[in-house]
């Protein structure tokens, strides 16, 4: 047993030895110990540098405020930094090592910097390093000399390089009542929700339920608190509608109610159980929300506040009782509150020697001077602690006397030794989710603190959070709570446990800062001092906003749980304001950090879902290489052995115009649109007429959207009087349904249509080439291919291999092409039935990249050139504009910019050099040096074409209709690829259609 | 946020496709009126606070609602079908942008 720690009382299992590493020295601490207690109780004092100085520092509190004590958890390759000591539960094996130090936490090189103090305080790096350069030590070319040094001078941990293995998950939850906080206050307003049978979630973000009841000190029920708060708990956990979540932050409060959590389930083992995720995501939607989350001690701001040793009262008294652990053989408190005293108490009951009780309040209540006599405390009021002295640890205090009311020190210095000095500057209520919520805090001038706003969502608050200053009024306040968030009538006579505790002042002395010489620390994480703030103030920056950014105040991993109000109270003295005209900033989420692999959770990798067409596993057997297109794979080529891309798609393409090809098109977008009003909703819709297209032939057509811009084609098929299956491109499927969903809902009602995605229900093939007929004639049933029965835009219906499929003649690739559709569960058997018939006339599957040389020799658009930017007129679709009705986007499409001639225009682009041109690469008139940034277009799709035997593209161009036959050059510094070009007409290949007609 | 479809019940923010501000009007089809298409094609209100418009339950049944939300506090005050009640009655509007 460690000399520090006590051999009795306390939340530890004194019988259970559990070992854990700190700078690569063995340790030990007991079962129930944080790594600050079990450090502490080791009589560790140091425990980590501070951020911009690298002063020495110790552990301030006992909880998730600490700004100080943060240290890297390294499991395995895994390292995590900037975890509080004070929420870290160790076990056998825990290996932590403390932060911003070199070459170790005892001997620091950067502690040269607090000689520096005056050189880098706020605002240094704005007027050092911003601007014009002036001289050599100035400007942001210095900033960029200066840089690395800083970067690894500066800051907290260093996150790790290697990839996370852990588990996360993410859950969802819905209850009556959600109950932040599990202390005295939480624990009864969930006993009374849950009462009626209301479902109840607790969540406290510590390994143990009871808040303060753990380590107070009161009697509550004739038993002590701590185990008061045990047994509730367990009563708790054994009903049915109430769950209990330890180790749960709840971090954010969102809209309508929604709240999120991050429940720690595993960091405090060393090995996870089967199947156990490290950390688990909540979304907790709650009809109620109890915040119960209690209050934050502040420290005072005096010099030295920030050595080793000086801590937060509330601390000091947490460790010695929750954890039988003395920070100090030698303890003094100093104080503006009566709270302190019960600490004093407290410390002394728990074997510590109390020194003094320094108390800057001229007079105290009856109750505090009990206390401080149970404590054998001297009393020292009207006085003020005005340096802390020590190094790497405190040694001793200087006292004067101080005047409350005007902050003047007076007398010689009285010197006390202690190593260990509790302070307390009065307590701030969490209003943290309350001001997430929605809502300002408001400022109350008794209790010196922000209390929580009037809700704006459904929330009600309870104990410490609403300023309550003893347990009593917090467990009435609790129940209170608890019985309404459930909709439960109070009828007065509830039984209310009885609680035995001191009779306290709740009112603080209105003093945060003792100003003397030296350096005195507001912010500690990001060390700003008083004078800092005071500097910001004397610079301009006065607005809380501007303060806080101007200094980094409160914007550290803490987020200014302690730093907040002493911060504000300097401020406001500087102007001669109060706190509340000074104002506070709004809290955001999350009040504490928060994993990122929690928010992911299991949403990691490859996280899409695919989209396989009924033929995928055909493609795949015969070698084709796939190409994600959105969710979709289809073959980019099929690829035989020894083939480049290139070639292979040569190949195809050359296969298509000579003989015959087959290409997978399940993937288009497919709407059926059916009704009384289908033929004029279409008209509206389109470009061009629909109600003129006779049952049994599709058409081309193309969509604008309302600004009379181009926004998808594809062809339609009139299956009946009322009934037409619309396609889609691939990409525009969902975007062209919600389109027309939206007209249909919102504009449109009276129009009697409705429409339905068929895209899944469809398989597609489309056979291409001269030899497509006789494919066609040599398997299909039920109807003859010939000219006459199938013109082209006809439609059939017939069979082939017994399945029913319909047949549309349409041509994408410029040859004489049909699309066979079936129901997707034949396509796998329509399609080897196609590749059968096929044989003789050796067809060939042909992928993405040869439908994109067929249809760049055609001059056919996509997406690449639907780009929504582009007119009709602009890729020369102007003849599908029809003049004798209104449709989307005919309004606009005529403005005075869509028409000008200096508008880009679809054209073509034959190669001069013989090498291939690069999609995306600019074009230039010519190739002189002014000219290379003077773009007047840009290439939207490149091939080699088989058919013309050089590399071709399709641009848009500046003025391109003008520019036909004339050479300009391609400018692509990205790719180094410059070269001669030629523009000519965007249709390279049978330009009267001659092939897909014939 | 939640939206309660009245068909499907009250469903999460996710399920949801925002479908643009439900305060304006459209012109007559067969109107070349340029600048009240330029009012219904590019002009919003950007109101703070009551605002109608026009949500699509994407990932449920697919209707559109027309729905009035807060835009200071999320508060949703009305849901109803667009089909229902999507005829926009705008005269509060003004030019420029302004609510």
């Amino acid at each position: 047993m460690s000399p520090r720690r006590s051999s009795a009382g306390g939340r530890v299992d004194r019988t259970r030895t559990i070992r854990f590493t700190f700078d690569g020295r063995s340790f030990t601490g007991h079962a129930g110990d944080t790594l600050a207690s079990a450090l502490l109780a080791n009589g560790m004092t140091l425990f980590g540098r501070s951020f911009k100085y690298h002063r020495p520092r110790g552990v301030m509190t006992a909880g998730i405020d600490e700004p100080n004590a943060l240290v890297t958890l390294l499991k395995g390759d895994i390292r995590e930094p900037n975890i509080p000591v004070t929420e870290i539960e160790i076990y056998d094996g825990l290996n932590a090592v403390s932060q911003n130090r070199s070459p170790s936490l005892a001997f620091d090189v950067g502690a040269i910097n607090q000689y520096a103090g005056k050189l880098i305080s706020a605002g240094f790096y704005y007027k050092t390093f911003m601007g014009p350069v002036i001289g050599p030590l100035k400007g942001t070319r210095f900033w960029m000399f200066c840089e690395r040094f800083i970067r690894r001078a500066a800051g907290l941990g260093h996150a790790g390089t290697t990839a996370d293995t852990a588990r996360y998950e993410r859950m969802n939850a819905f209850c009556d009542v959600l109950v932040v906080g599990g202390g005295p206050a939480g624990l009864m307003a969930a006993k009374a929700a849950a009462s009626d049978g209301a479902r109840v979630i607790v969540a406290d973000l510590e390994a143990a339920f009871g808040g303060t009841a753990k380590w107070s000190g009161d009697v509550i029920d004739g038993k002590p608190a701590s185990e008061w708060a045990a047994e509730l708990a367990d009563e708790l956990a054994g009903m049915e509608n109430v769950r209990l979540l330890p180790r749960t932050t709840v971090w954010g409060y969102y809209d309508g109610n929604t709240l999120a959590a991050l429940e720690r389930v595993s960091d405090h083992k060393a090995n996870p159980e089967s199947g156990e995720p490290r950390h688990r995501h909540w979304t907790i939607r709650a009809k109620t929300v109890v915040l119960a989350t209690g209050g934050f001690e502040r420290p005072l701001i005096f010099p030295g506040n920030d050595i080793p040793g000086v801590m937060l009262a509330g601390a000091v008294e947490r460790f010695a009782g929750e954890y039988g652990v003395l920070p100090g053989e030698r303890i003094a408190l100093f104080t503006n509150n009566d709270s302190a005293y019960a600490a004093a108490a407290n410390l002394k009951r728990a074997g510590a020697m109390v020194v003094a009780i320094i108390d800057v309040r001229p007079e105290i209540s009856a109750a505090a001077r009990e206390l401080a006599s149970k404590a054998g405390a001297e009393v020292r009021l009207g006085q003020a602690v005005v340096a802390a002295e020590g190094g790497k640890a405190l040694t001793g205090v200087k006292v004067r006397n101080f005047e409350a009311a005007t902050g003047m020190i007076s007398g010689d210095p009285a010197s006390l030794a202690v190593d260990c000095l509790a302070v307390s500057g009065g307590w701030s209520p969490a209003v943290h989710l309350a001001s997430q919520a929605g809502g300002k805090p408001e400022w109350d001038e008794a209790l010196q603190a922000f209390l929580p706003p009037k809700p704006t969502q459904k929330w009600i608050g309870a104990g410490a959070f609403t300023g309550a200053a003893t347990t009593a009024s917090a467990i009435a306040d609790g129940q209170r709570a608890g019985l309404k968030a459930a909709g439960i009538l109070a009828q007065g006579k509830e039984k209310l446990p009885s609680v035995s505790e001191p009779a306290l002042d709740p009112s603080p002395a209105p003093v945060l800062e003792v100003r003397a010489h030296g350096k005195a620390f507001v912010d500690f994480q990001h060390d700003v001092t008083a004078d800092d703030v005071r500097l910001a103030h004397q610079e301009g920056f006065i607005s809380v906003e501007h303060l806080k950014r101007y200094t980094t105040l409160g914007m550290a991993t803490d987020q200014g749980k302690t730093s907040n109000v002493p911060g504000l109270a300097i401020m406001a003295d500087a102007r001669g304001l109060s706190i509340p005209q000074v104002g506070t900033t709004r809290f955001r989420p999350p009040f504490s950090a928060v994993s990122l692999g929690s928010v992911a959770g299991e949403r990691v990798g490859h996280i899409r879902p695919d989209r396989l067409t009924p033929m995928h596993d055909w493609h795949v057997e015969q070698g084709a290489r796939m190409y994600a297109a959105g969710l979709w794979y289809r073959p980019m080529i099929y690829g035989a052995p020894g083939e480049t891309v290139e070639q292979a798609y040569v190949r195809e393409a050359k296969a298509v115009r000579e003989s015959v090809g087959i290409v997978d098109v399940s993937t288009l977008g497919k709407i059926a649109v059916q009704g009384p009003d289908a033929a004029e909703f279409l008209d509206r819709v389109y470009t061009n007429l629909f109600s003129t297209l006779p049952v049994g032939k599709a058409r081309y057509g193309l969509m604008l959207r309302e600004d009379g811009l181009a926004m998808d084609d594809g062809t339609t098929w009139r299956l009946g009087e009322n009934d037409f299956l619309m396609t889609t491109t691939t990409a525009n499927a969902g975007k062209v349904m919600q389109h027309l969903e939206y007209f249909l809902d919102v504009v449109w009602p009276e129009l009697k249509v409705h429409v339905t995605s068929v895209s899944d229900q469809w398989a597609g093939a489309a056979v291409a080439g001269p030899k497509s007929r006789d494919v066609l004639a040599a398997c299909v049933t039920g109807t003859k291919v010939d000219n006459e029965t199938l013109p082209f835009m006809g439609i059939v219906h017939g069979e082939i291999d017994g399945v029913p499929v319909m047949i549309c003649r349409l041509s994408f690739s410029g040859e004489m092409a049909f699309e066979v559709y079936c129901g997707a569960g034949y396509g796998l058997q329509v399609w080897e039935a196609l590749i059968e018939a096929g044989k003789p006339f050796n067809i060939v599957p042909y992928g993405l990249e040869a439908l994109g040389t067929l249809r760049i020799e055609k001059g056919h658009v996509t997406g690449a050139e639907i780009d929504g930017r582009t007119t009709a007129r602009d890729l020369h679709l102007g003849w599908l504009l029809s003049k004798k009705k209104p449709f989307i986007g005919s309004a606009m499409m005529d403005r005075e910019g869509f028409v000008a001639p200096t508008r880009l225009q679809l054209v073509g682009l034959v190669s001069l050099d013989g090498r291939p041109l690069t999609g995306g690469a600019h074009i230039v008139e010519n190739g002189s040096a002014e000219q290379l940034g003077q773009s007047i277009g840009h290439i939207t799709a490149t091939c080699y074409s088989p058919a013309l035997g050089k590399y071709i593209g399709l641009a848009l161009v500046r003025d391109g209709k003008s520019r036909h036959g004339k050479r300009a050059v391609i400018s692509d510094p990205l790719r180094d690829r410059f070269g001669p070009v030629e523009i000519v007409n965007h249709i390279f290949f049978d330009p009267d259609g001659s092939r897909m007609h014939g | 946020m939640l939206i309660t479809c009245p068909y499907c019940g009250p469903r999460d923010l996710s399920e949801y496709t925002y479908q643009g501000d439900a305060n304006r009007v459209r012109p007559d089809p067969a109107s070349t009126d340029q600048a009240a298409w330029n009012d219904y094609v590019y002009d919003r209100i950007n109101t703070a606070g009551e605002h109608r418009e026009f949500w699509q339950h994407s990932g449920g049944c697919r209707a559109h609602l027309l729905v009035t939300r807060n835009t200071l506090t999320h508060a949703i005050s009305f849901v109803g079908f667009a089909r229902e009640h999507g005829e926009p009655k705008h005269l509060e509007r003004r030019k420029g942008g302004k609510a």
